[in-house]
């Protein structure tokens, strides 16, 4: 049997946020994406030109130096605003970054600018005539966006929400590096410790492997239920 | 009669996309059981007047009324547009369409695409909008093919399944944009069939077509359309059989 060095349930709490911080980064990335993919159709010239140097700024700059930009950045810029708070009105407050929610908010503004792209391409690609239908019966845009556009547009999404997934499951390791205890972490400081970076490195490998894994089983399942009716498919 | 509001009227709608001025100030009143057919060459603008009619397309210029209460309009830097969509929401589950590339909902079922508006747009319950559903089926002769999705039907059968999910919203006006134009030759009937009886039982409804044939057996009124102006009008015997214009003559001549 593999001897964890008592490790074990440390691992097992980095693995949990991991997934959390995954899964919570998936949804900022899926809702600032669809708000992305809308700005960069809009007719409105400003909310175009903001979606655009969104993307191009974020797709432009390594997640890495996004990640401590943010995180060390949007610290030191919170102090200078306490500071300067303390100073003008003896106002004295004390505001920390917590590492988790830098984590969550940085990887998700990340990925939210992958999944415009995203989404922007899946919505062009649904028939104009299919809107039009679900207007010409009287539907309000809400409506339509629900019970039509929506659905129609995620079978084209999907194979690239799915892609971005696996990058963003990956990228999440890149926390570690702002300090929190993810499972690369944790695993990084029992290797140390213990002299046994290979036992470590390959529970967390397995572990990435099997929510991928998992991931894409699930993927397919979405993808069935999207497909239904689309003769292609069948 | 004169007291009943008039089902659908438009006044004088232009639009033009860029420069080219498209429609030239059309009207047209339909009274209730009429049939109005509009015909024209391609261009002539026919398509994109019955699409102002339910506000698909913005018209620049000029008013539509429904039963006596005229839509309201406001100007915006992208031109005018209807002051308050709630009101042509509700215009338009009274003005059923159907289209040329029939436009089921891919991800539905027949039976979920004819329930979908009828439940979701006028607030039906669901059991009884599935009762009417079913007998629309029936009529349109598709009662076999409730729980087909729309790619796994012909196209004949596809537009007849339009024509039920059109009559599901109970419309007091329907309007088709060349319900037979992407057919093939031997659907054509079937589909004309179905319309030939709704004409039959007094449906209101404005119809853009190519059948002449068909278009003098049904039509209450028929229209000619050349670039975006009404170059003749009037009851299809005389429109269709002793055309006065030369260029409704020279349209209606047989092609070869």
């Amino acid at each position: 049997m593999i001897d964890l060095h008592g490790y074990g349930p440390r691992l097992l709490e980095g693995a949990l946020v991991t997934i959390e911080l995954a899964v919570l980064s998936l949804i900022l990335a899926i809702f600032l994406g669809l708000l992305t993919a809308s700005a960069k159709m809009s007719r409105s010239w400003l909310l175009h030109r903001v979606g655009t140097l969104y993307t191009t700024i974020i797709r432009g700059v390594p997640d890495l130096v996004l990640m401590m930009l943010l995180f060390f950045g949007g610290q030191i810029g919170i102090n200078m605003i306490t500071d300067w708070l303390y100073d003008q009105f003896n106002i004295d407050i004390f505001i920390n970054i917590n590492e988790f929610v830098a984590g969550v908010f940085t990887i998700g503004l990340i990925f939210g600018a992958y999944m415009g792209e995203t989404f922007r391409g899946a919505f062009l690609a649904v028939d104009s005539g299919q809107i039009e239908a679900g207007r010409a019966y009287g539907m309000t845009q809400s409506l339509v966006f629900r019970r039509i556009r929506f659905p129609l547009m995620m079978r084209h999404a999907l194979p690239g929400l799915s892609n971005n997934w696996m990058v963003l499951l990956k990228t999440t390791a890149l926390v570690s590096v702002i300090g929190l205890s993810d499972m690369v972490r944790v695993a990084a400081e029992a290797s140390k410790a213990t002299r046994e970076p290979f036992t470590f490195m390959i529970i967390v490998g397995i572990v990435y492997l099997l929510i991928a894994s998992v991931s894409e089983w699930g993927f397919a399942r979405l993808q069935k239920h999207y497909d239904t009716g689309h003769a292609e498919a069948n | 009669m004169a007291d009943t509001p008039i089902p659908l009227e438009v006044r004088n709608i232009t639009k033009r996309f860029g420069d080219t001025e498209v429609l030239k100030g059309l009207s047209l009143q339909a009274q209730k059981s009429d049939v109005i057919t509009l015909i024209g060459a391609s261009g002539s603008g026919k398509s994109t007047f019955l699409r102002c009619m339910n506000l698909l397309e913005q018209p620049d210029d000029g008013e539509l009324i429904i039963h006596g209460e005229p839509i309201r309009f406001k100007q915006t830097r992208h031109g005018r547009e209807p002051a308050d969509w709630n009101q042509v929401v509700a215009m338009r589950a009274k003005l059923s369409m159907v289209f040329q590339g029939f436009n089921l909902w891919a991800h539905m079922t027949l039976l979920e695409n004819i329930i979908e508006a009828p439940v979701h747009v006028l607030g039906k319950p669901k059991k009884q909008a599935i009762e009417h559903a079913r007998e629309l089926l029936e009529r349109v002769g598709l009662s076999d093919r409730a729980d087909y999705y729309p790619a796994q039907m012909s196209g004949g059968q596809q537009q007849r399944g339009a024509i039920a999910r059109a009559l599901a919203m109970d419309p007091d006006v329907m309007l088709f944009d060349e319900p037979t134009s992407a057919l093939d030759p031997e659907l054509v009937g079937e589909v004309l069939k179905v319309i030939r009886g709704l004409a039959e039982e007094g449906r209101t409804m404005i119809l853009v077509t190519h059948e002449m044939a068909f278009a003098r057996d049904v039509s209450t009124q028929v229209v000619y359309l050349h670039q975006g102006q009404v170059e003749e009008a009037g009851p299809p015997a005389q429109v269709l059989g002793n055309p006065s214009s030369e260029r409704l003559k020279q349209f209606l001549a047989p092609k070869n």
